[in-house]
Parts: C-alpha cells; sequence; structure tokens
C-alpha cells in the first residue's frame, strides 16, 4: 500500500467455532499502520478490537481462527508463520502489552529478569549488557530507582509502575509495531495521564508505531493519530483523529460521542443508544447496526455497506455516504 | 438545581469524625492498620445527589459503607434523620435499615446466581413483612417495569440477561422498599459508555419520582459532573474538598481536584495539551499515610507548614477545602 506502512491488515476474518455456531468475531477489518504513528481501535465489549490484535499477534487459541485475510509487516506476509517463526518476532518486532499489569507479569521473579528475558532472546547480548539495557530501558519509562527495581517482584510495585515494567518490556527491542490493549483501564486518571503521556513520548522517540485499543474516545482524543470505530467485528468508520472528531458521519460514531457525558457542559439527560449490541451469532442480515440505528431504511436491513469514502482517508460504512470509491474489499 | 438543594437543605445524614482503619497485622504491641478513613464530617441533604470521588485507595467506598453500617466505624458518629445509628443495637438498626440501600459496582457477583429476577426483587419485600402472593407480584412486576426490565423475564435468571439489564435489577432490588438513601457505589464503571447512560438517566428519572438521596461513588469525573448535584473529593481517606459541582468543576479549590481535573483525557483533540501539568509519582501507602497534609508529597506547592501540620476545615461560602494555601 502506500508508502510508510509498516503494518497492513487486510480483509482480516477471525471466526470462533463453537458449538452454537461459526462466530465471526473479526469479520473483514482493514487497518493501516504508517510507520511512527498511533493508531486508536475503539468500540465497546465485543466489537472485536481485542481479537483483532490477537489476531495479529498469533495468539487465537482453539475455537478460533483466521480464516480469511493477511496482515504484512515491512512487506512480509505474518498470517500463516509457524510457531516458532513468529516466536522469532512476536516481542521483537511486534509487541503486546496488556490491560491488566498483574497478571501479565510473572509473580515469581523479578521484573528486571523478565525484561532481560526478551533481551536475551532476541538479540546476541550478554547478560551484563542485557541487564544494563534494561535499566536504561526503566529509567526510560520513568521508573524511579532503576537499579533497585531490577531486583523488585511484581507484588512489590504499585499498578502504575507494573504498567511501565509492561511498557520496559514490550519496548526493550525497538519493536516496529507495539499494540496496547487498554492498557489504562485499570489505573487511576491521574496515573493514567502518566502512562498515556509516556506512551507517546517513546512512539516520538523511538520510531514504534502503536496500535491503542481502547473503549474510552477521551483516551483516543488525547494521544492517537488515526482512529478505527469498530462495532460487532466490523470496522464503521475510519479517519484521522481530528476529522472523526469534528465530521463525525457514522450514526454509531455520533451515538457513541454524544452519550458520554462531557465536563464543558450541563445536561439534563443524556443521549442513549436504545437497544443492545447484538449477538454476533445472530446478527442482522443488513448492516449491523441497523438494529440501534434511528436513521435505517428497509435497504439497512436488506443489504450490507460498504466502507465508503467520504474524504481522503476518511471512511463510513453508511449507506447514507454511498459513493463510488470503497476502502475495503468487499 | 443549585437553587433546589438550597430551598431544602435539610440533613438527611450526617457523619461527625468518622474514622475507619482495618488491621493488617503488627504485633498486639504494635498493630499496623490501614487508615482508610480518617476523620471524616460529612453532610447529605435530603433530595441531592452528592458524589464521591476519588483515586482507588482513597477511602470512598469504605466511607460510603460506613455510613449505612455495612461496615462498623472504629470511631465517630452517624446520623440518619437525627438519630444516631452508630450506637443502635442491631434490632433497633434493623427497623430503619430498609431507609437506606446500596447499588453495587459488579453487576455480575451482586446477584444470586441461583435466584431468578422474580425471587431477587421479592427477597427484600417478603423480609420486611409482605406476605400477599399477589401483592407481591404486582410489587415486582412494577418494579421491573420502573426500571426497564420487560415483563416477560419475570422468571429469568441472572446469567440471562446483559451487563446493563442486571445493574438494572440491581436498582429495581435497591428502591423495592421504598428508600430514602441510596448509595450507589460506582454503578456504571462496568457498563460499555452507550450502556452507561441509560443506566445514568434512569438513576436520575428514579430520584425525581421518588424523591431519592444518592451518594454516589465514583473515580469517573465526567459521570460525577452529570448526575451530581455536591462533590466531595477524597484523597486517601480525608477530604480534600466539598462544594456544589458547576462551582467545583469550573473553580477547584485543593489542588489534587485541579490535577484530577486535568488528568481526565477529554474526548475532544482540540483540548490537547503537551504542557498541561500533570501530577507525578505515586499515591502513598494508606497504611503509613504521609504526616500533615496527605497530599503534600504529591503537591508542587507544598511548603514545610503542610508537612507538619494537617489543614484544618476553611469554609467559603457553600464551599469546604482542607488546604493550607487553597488556589484562587
Amino acid at each position: 500500500m502506500s508508502e510508510g506502512t509498516v503494518l497492513d491488515i487486510r480483509n482480516l476474518k477471525s471466526h470462533f467455532f463453537t458449538a452454537r455456531g461459526e462466530v465471526p468475531a473479526v469479520d473483514g477489518v482493514s487497518i493501516q499502520v504508517p510507520a511512527g504513528k498511533i493508531i486508536g481501535i475503539v468500540g465497546e465489549s465485543g466489537c472485536g478490537k481485542s481479537m483483532t490484535a490477537m489476531s495479529v499477534m498469533g495468539l487465537l487459541r482453539y475455537p478460533g481462527r483466521v480464516v480469511d485475510g493477511t496482515i504484512t509487516l515491512e512487506g512480509r506476509d505474518i498470517t500463516h508463520l509457524k510457531p516458532r517463526e513468529l516466536a522469532k518476532i512476536r516481542g521483537n518486532e511486534i509487541s503486546m502489552i496488556f490491560q491488566e499489569p498483574m497478571t501479565s507479569l510473572n509473580p515469581v521473579y523479578q521484573v528486571g529478569r523478565q525484561v532481560q528475558e526478551a533481551i536475551l532472546k532476541h538479540q546476541k547480548v550478554g547478560r551484563e549488557e542485557a541487564k544494563a539495557r534494561v535499566i536504561e530501558m526503566f529509567r526510560a519509562v520513568g521508573i524511579p530507582e532503576p537499579e533497585k527495581r531490577y531486583h523488585s517482584y511484581p507484588h512489590q510495585l504499585s499498578g502504575g509502575l507494573r504498567q511501565r515494567v509492561m511498557i520496559a518490556m514490550a519496548m526493550v527491542c525497538k519493536p516496529k509495531v507495539m499494540i496496547a490493549d487498554e492498557p489504562t483501564t485499570a489505573l487511576d486518571v491521574t496515573i493514567e495521564a502518566q502512562i498515556l503521556r509516556l506512551m507517546k513520548k517513546l512512539c516520538k522517540e523511538q520510531g514504534t508505531s502503536i496500535i491503542l485499543i481502547t473503549h474510552n474516545m477521551g483516551v483516543v482524543a488525547e494521544i492517537c493519530d488515526y482512529v478505527y470505530v469498530m462495532y460487532a467485528g466490523k470496522v464503521m468508520e475510519r479517519a484521522e483523529t481530528f476529522a472523526l472528531f469534528e465530521k463525525t458521519e457514522h450514526p454509531y460514531t455520533k451515538g457513541l460521542l454524544r452519550s458520554i457525558p462531557r465536563l464543558d457542559e450541563k445536561a439534563d439527560r443524556l443521549y442513549t443508544i436504545e437497544g443492545v449490541v447484538p449477538n454476533l451469532l445472530h446478527l442482522p442480515k443488513g448492516c449491523s447496526f441497523c438494529t440501534r440505528c434511528s436513521q435505517a431504511t428497509e435497504r439497512c436491513r436488506q443489504e450490507r455497506p460498504a466502507l465508503y469514502e467520504t474524504e481522503p482517508g476518511h471512511g463510513v460504512r453508511c449507506f447514507q455516504y454511498e459513493g463510488e470509491v470503497k476502502l475495503d474489499g468487499e | 438545581m443549585e437553587n433546589n438543594v438550597q430551598s431544602r437543605k435539610q440533613v438527611l445524614l450526617k457523619a461527625e469524625h468518622l474514622v475507619k482503619e482495618f488491621p493488617v497485622g503488627g504485633s498486639r504491641k504494635h498493630p499496623v492498620s490501614v487508615h482508610a478513613v480518617s476523620d471524616v464530617s460529612l453532610e447529605l441533604f435530603r433530595g441531592e445527589t452528592l458524589a464521591l470521588v476519588g483515586e482507588s485507595g482513597c477511602g470512598k467506598s469504605t466511607l460510603g459503607r460506613t455510613l449505612i453500617r455495612l461496615l462498623e466505624p472504629t470511631s465517630g458518629k452517624v446520623y440518619f434523620e437525627s438519630e444516631e445509628i452508630t450506637s443502635m443495637s442491631a434490632e433497633e438498626f434493623g427497623k430503619i435499615r430498609r431507609q437506606m440501600q446500596i447499588i453495587f459496582q459488579d453487576p455480575y457477583a451482586s446477584l444470586n446466581p441461583r435466584m431468578n429476577v422474580r425471587s431477587i426483587l421479592a427477597e427484600p419485600l417478603t423480609t420486611y413483612g409482605m406476605k400477599d402472593k399477589k401483592e407481591l407480584e404486582e410489587r415486582v412486576r412494577e418494579l421491573m417495569k420502573k426500571v426497564g426490565i420487560p415483563e416477560e423475564f419475570y422468571n429469568r435468571y441472572p446469567h440471562q440477561f446483559s451487563g446493563g439489564q442486571r445493574q438494572r435489577i440491581g436498582i429495581a432490588r435497591a428502591i423495592a422498599l421504598n428508600p430514602k438513601l441510596i448509595i450507589c457505589d460506582e454503578p456504571v464503571s462496568a457498563l460499555d459508555v452507550s450502556i452507561q447512560s441509560q443506566v445514568l438517566n434512569l438513576l436520575k428519572d428514579l430520584q425525581q419520582e421518588y424523591g431519592l438521596t444518592y451518594l454516589f461513588i465514583s473515580h469517573d469525573l465526567s459521570v460525577v459532573k452529570f448526575i451530581a448535584d455536591r462533590v466531595c473529593v477524597m484523597f486517601l481517606g480525608c477530604i480534600c474538598e466539598v462544594g456544589p459541582t458547576e462551582e467545583l468543576y469550573a473553580h477547584p479549590l485543593h489542588p489534587y481536584t485541579r490535577f484530577l481535573l486535568n488528568a481526565i483525557p477529554k474526548a475532544d483533540p482540540r483540548l490537547r495539551s503537551e504542557e498541561k501539568q500533570l501530577l507525578s509519582g505515586e499515591i502513598p501507602s494508606p497504611v503509613n499515610p504521609p504526616s500533615g497534609c496527605r497530599f503534600h508529597t504529591r503537591c508542587p506547592y507544598a511548603k514545610d507548614i503542610c508537612a507538619s501540620q494537617a489543614p484544618e476545615k476553611k469554609q467559603m461560602g457553600e464551599r469546604q477545602v482542607f488546604c493550607h494555601f487553597p488556589m484562587e
């Protein structure tokens, strides 16, 4: 695709084969990640945002698997790599941090050793050199007294510090792409603000692209360059961040933004999107949002809209914006 | 809204020098305890929504539970409608307990999975003496209707409902006995935004219909802005400041409130700022809280006196602030 795309996800479909039927958790998602930018994937629980990330990392487990589409990392197709080859990439060229920093660190090893392991695994350096790099990385992510903290165990650190250790681990091999799955959801607001600022700084300094998965529109507005809004396994709208907030087009995105209580205005009632997210086993025949959309027409219930381009780079999956150019392969 | 509160400023619940400590070990001679709530005095007016906000471990949930005696206070007094409830016997308190209810954060853990909606909602009613089967069924159906659960789900079990619907059931259970006070402990934190707004609107409607008083515990300042008449900001077991919502958000007096407001990611990319001042450091341990003002270790404006003396309450009109050097 265009110059400088590090990670290119094309028409990705990841389905779960359950006893009750085939669940299309990720249903034709295309995402382009430019070098050194922060991409936000936003949506409510069950919209497929985490499953997209797991597919990219090759972490999908039975009964789920990638059934269609390609994932290209710097020109190399990594969709169906063998486990051994995938292990060379994971943690090295592409890394991931998770929501709950307590459960993703091993409680019986010192945190420094856990980060050191990533270096020893992927780079030809000695133990001493690796340790020095870990301490340098700890300093870069703002861990106070890094030499002392190297020997701490996860339970001795606060949630914010643990998340910093996770970020250090994910960044220590200078990956091309880091996927952060709700990295600040478990943290307090003052700590969240620190971590977001840190991620932005690292992205800028080391040129790592970040895919940030979140349900929080505020986090997206704060640090993302591009945004993908997902609903029921599909991208409903994609745009550059400022464009998304200033020229919101899709009824779902509009509803999402309007239902957040705002700090700068006093409202007596909040806007609500009626109804609930549809069951992925029984998706509507047409647009997956048609059951909750106030503007849905008969056509929305019968046909599936494509992701139409309204302006360069701005795609909307809604018949209201139907045009010549489609941004996905449907 | 503010005018309403002023005109009927009737105290419903009042706490005086409330302290709650949890023992966490040490020896008999030198017990070690977590200072969850330290010397908190608070008034809750009839018909208002008072929000308790603060970060995790600041004692907001402990305070909420201590106020209705789900936890026994270490010291201090609580008055409900000018009756002291902290020294009442269990029997006496049992009679007025129905006036105060609570809604919990986790809609998955707070409903018994082996009871269907009917029995969940009927339980408080039978406990307090409603025996007639027909009357019970009528009341349960009425409650379900009030919170927007379709009547045909009468016999369903909790696992058959979504998170938002379960929270509605929790709300129905809380209003079943026509209480005066409801403690809402992070009632929307576990819900998605589109569902969150539905539940918040429901809470507001019920308050208007029944004249309920809410103590709304939350860490989300945008939600609080929407629902609360007054806000009480807590840090490490102590109150930082209390005041009417609009004023407090527009002109925070305590430095901590200002940093808290600053730190919220706003859903508008134009408000991004690389320069905006952030709090550094972590929240100190409540086992060994800092001396003097509890916030002084993180406060960029702290002076010597902040480390040695706990700040006294300063009353400024309707607002109270606990700080040696309140912001202008």
